[in-house]
């Protein structure tokens, strides 16, 4: 119906631009929890809020609809999407996930599915070779995370559902960083796209929330069990909420992603930086393929700094950015992976894959970038104070 | 120690001290500023702690007399969570008589990761003592039951758990800890449907867990942000509000049901009614099974929905809403057959409600069929 339309249109005008019953064009908060069944054989559409709810229905069409899938589930957070799209394997299964792949993500996989028999291989998503060499005849699923989170490293979903589809296992791909905006797995292979709603989609930190879309129907009723079953259903008036923030989605990301690009350009021409991690820089290994596979770099980079104790004279003194967890913010936020997002992973898993304790995660929100700027050089200034003191 | 009306009136006040704020703020944030490296607040991510659930979290477990609550998206998101403790091989001893969607999730869910249910009438706590082996981690239970309001000796039940050192799950729903304190009789770990009496208002979902114990909490702490079933802070105070009034409304539920009770237990039309004598809630069989859809569609102010514990009365039919899970025979076998219906009695005018049911029957009689 809508399908004409570009993604920034269609944020606006989409299957619940106009509620039918009174013309508002934003969406009621429906709060029953209930509904009243005018027939004892036949029932209504809603029977009982966790099942279906129309304030809830009304994002998930609209997440199925900028996703391009058949259908979307709203959950009450990121990890409650993840981890009821995990379940849809049963014990015995085995999955192939991406190996810095979010900390919550890696806690849920190790010591919740784990013990209920759900196998799986950590690999290196962007080495094919690996991904196929972890394959076993009981792999159901491969669990994609592009860019991963914090390195940014670029999987290529076409390559990894290609050889997903040979044998018959599903792909999942957190979609968080990039958005149906920038990137839209379903139509490059994937089953199914998940979302940490709380980052860029609602982009306020204003609302924990989780989101999930499939593209087969029969994929949909098997999840659409699952959410009911299990009951990890976004309350309405948190729906509501992304449904707001969804609306200034494109607006707000296409400016956070220009700063990126700038603040990305300054921090890989610093003296007092390592490394800078970011899809967009010539030298990221990925830099084409990120190319070919979205519509943009996103707005979140990390960068190493020289060690630990320059981390810390750097966090001490940066004014603008909230130091804390979470990311995809109006306001910029920048992290420490290995004592925030990553903590839950052990110090040696966390080595391994590259995740330094000189690490920043930097998610740039809609300051002016020059006022960002300006503020990392003054807490440069420190690094570099504390440096000569040595 | 205050009384649990006093506690329930009182629910968030003294919790702000920056404005004397008498009713809690909502916390939306997702994100805790950081003062620097390890300097937190003692919150940081909202789904890992927000002030306004944690007040929350706070009260259930004062009320219900447990070391830490717990809130979650659902009642079901309550039992998924905990269910969360267990592990491929574990064996739980189930209540027979159960929520049709607490079946679905152990049956059509857990089952495929290894956890195997074994379903007795928990009424006899013997039946539950010859059901355990060595692999048996758990019983829970549902009292009264839901829909045949079959009570449970919970302290009897706590006996055996401790003689086995295994775990006593309760689902506390129907009754609330205004009611029945089941970590008081010797549960671990208790369980709210939050949507039902404790909202009361069928505006919010919501779930509650309540444990006692440093190590199941710990382990209940890490699977509740792990999994990340939690409650968001708008639906956290929306609970609250209504809990200040439970006091108020259960009383009133209870003397309506109490009354109705009365009136279906002398009525020409009614087989039996199940009411445990206290609550709100209770069963009835109506005579003849044809007779349940002109019944249903002869109420004008009973309001024929799923769910329980609101103000507005609600009759359910648990064969095709809440029970419609659970294969027939089954169903008809444990009690919940085709004549039941579940009645979850309002604050209305009780005179109102008990003429709305006698006009309902006289439609019947009439052979009249009313949309």
């Amino acid at each position: 119906m809508t399908n004409a339309y570009s993604f920034q249109t269609k944020l606006l005008h989409n299957s619940h631009k106009i509620d039918p019953a009174t013309g508002a064009v934003s969406v009621p908060i429906q709060h029953a929890s209930t509904y009243h069944q005018f027939d004892v054989d036949h029932f209504g559409k809603y029977d009982y809020s966790r099942s279906l709810n129309p304030t809830r229905e009304a994002l998930e069409d609209v997440i199925a609809e900028l996703e391009g899938g058949v259908r979307g589930f709203a959950f009450s957070s990121g990890m409650a999407a993840i981890s009821t799209a995990f379940l849809l394997l049963s014990a015995g299964d085995h999955v192939v996930i991406t190996e810095d792949v979010y900390g919550g993500t890696f806690r849920m996989v190790t010591e919740v599915l784990s013990r209920l028999g759900i196998e799986h291989t950590f690999v290196d998503m962007t080495n094919l070779e690996e991904v196929r060499q972890a394959v076993r005849p009981n792999t159901k699923a491969f669990y994609v995370e592009t860019p991963s989170n914090p390195l940014l490293k670029v999987t290529d979903i076409r390559k990894v559902s290609g050889i997903a589809k040979e044998i018959g296992a599903l792909t999942y791909v957190d979609n968080t960083f990039l958005t149906p905006a920038l990137q839209r797995p379903l139509e490059l292979g994937a089953d199914i796209v998940l979302h940490s709603a709380t980052k860029f989609l609602s982009g306020h930190s204003d609302v924990v929330a989780g989101l999930a879309v499939v593209k087969d129907e029969a994929l949909a009723a098997r999840l659409g069990f699952l959410q009911n079953s299990f009951g990890a259903v976004l309350g309405v008036q948190d729906a509501w909420l992304v449904l707001r923030g969804l609306k200034t989605l494109h607006v707000r990301l296409k400016q956070s992603q220009q700063s990126a690009i700038q603040i990305a350009h300054y921090l890989d021409a610093h003296p007092l930086v390592r490394k800078v991690h970011f899809p967009e820089l010539e030298h990221h290994p990925q830099h084409d393929l990120q190319k070919r596979q979205a519509d943009g770099p996103g707005a979140v980079l990390s960068f190493e700094l020289e060690n630990e104790e320059a981390l810390r004279a750097f966090t001490k003194h940066v004014k603008i950015p909230v130091f804390a967890v979470s990311l995809g913010a109006v306001e910029s936020i920048l992290s420490y992976p290995a004592k925030m997002s990553h903590a839950a992973m052990p110090s040696e898993d966390r080595r391994k894959r590259g995740i330094a304790d000189s690490l920043l995660r930097l998610s740039v929100g809609l300051e002016n970038p020059d006022d960002l700027i300006a503020d990392f050089e003054q807490a440069f200034a420190y690094v570099r104070e504390g440096a000569a003191v040595k | 120690m205050y009384h649990t009306e006093t506690k329930l009136a009182q629910i968030g006040n003294r919790s702000e001290d920056r404005t004397g704020a008498v009713n809690p703020p909502v916390y939306f944030s997702t994100a805790y500023r950081h003062e620097g490296i390890g300097q937190s607040t003692g919150y940081d991510y909202s789904r890992t702690g927000n002030p306004t659930r944690q007040l929350l979290e706070e009260t259930i477990a004062d009320l219900e007399g447990g070391d830490r609550g717990f809130a979650c998206s659902s009642g079901m998101a309550a039992i998924f969570t905990v269910l969360s403790l267990f592990q491929s091989g574990d064996e739980w001893i189930v209540s027979d008589d159960l929520y049709g969607g607490t079946y679905r999730l152990l049956e059509q869910g857990y089952k495929k990761w290894g956890l195997c249910c074994k379903y007795v009438n928990t009424c006899h706590p013997e039946n539950i003592e010859k059901e355990i082996t060595p692999k048996t981690r758990a019983i829970f239970l549902e009292t009264p039951t839901n829909p045949l309001m079959q009570q449970t000796d919970i302290a009897a039940v706590a006996e055996i758990a401790k003689k086995y050192g295994i775990l006593l799950i309760v689902d506390n729903t129907f009754y609330t800890p205004l009611l029945q304190q089941p970590i008081k009789l010797g549960a671990d770990i208790v369980i709210h449907s939050a949507t039902k009496y404790l909202g009361g208002h069928n505006d919010v979902l919501a779930g509650l867990i309540v444990a006692k114990g440093e190590e199941i909490c710990e382990q209940l702490a890490l699977y509740h942000n792990g999994a990340g079933a939690t409650l968001s802070p708008f639906d956290s105070w929306l609970l609250m509000r209504g809990m200040k009034t439970l006091a108020l409304r259960m009383e009133k539920h209870e003397k309506n049901a109490k009354a109705v009770a009365e009136f279906l237990n002398g009525h020409p039309d009614v087989d039996d009614v199940l009411y445990p004598g206290r609550g709100g809630m209770l069963s009835f069989r109506i005579k003849d099974e044809a007779w349940v859809d002109p019944f249903l569609r002869g109420l004008s102010l009973i309001t024929f929905a799923e769910s329980l514990g609101g103000t507005e009365s609600f009759i359910t039919y648990p064969a095709t809403q809440t029970h419609a899970d659970i294969p027939e025979e089954k169903r008809i076998q444990s009690g919940v057959d085709n004549r039941l219906l579940r009645f979850s009695v309002g604050i209305e005018d009780v005179r109102d409600l008990i003429a709305d049911i006698e006009k309902a029957f006289a439609k019947i009689h009439e052979g009249v069929q009313v949309r």
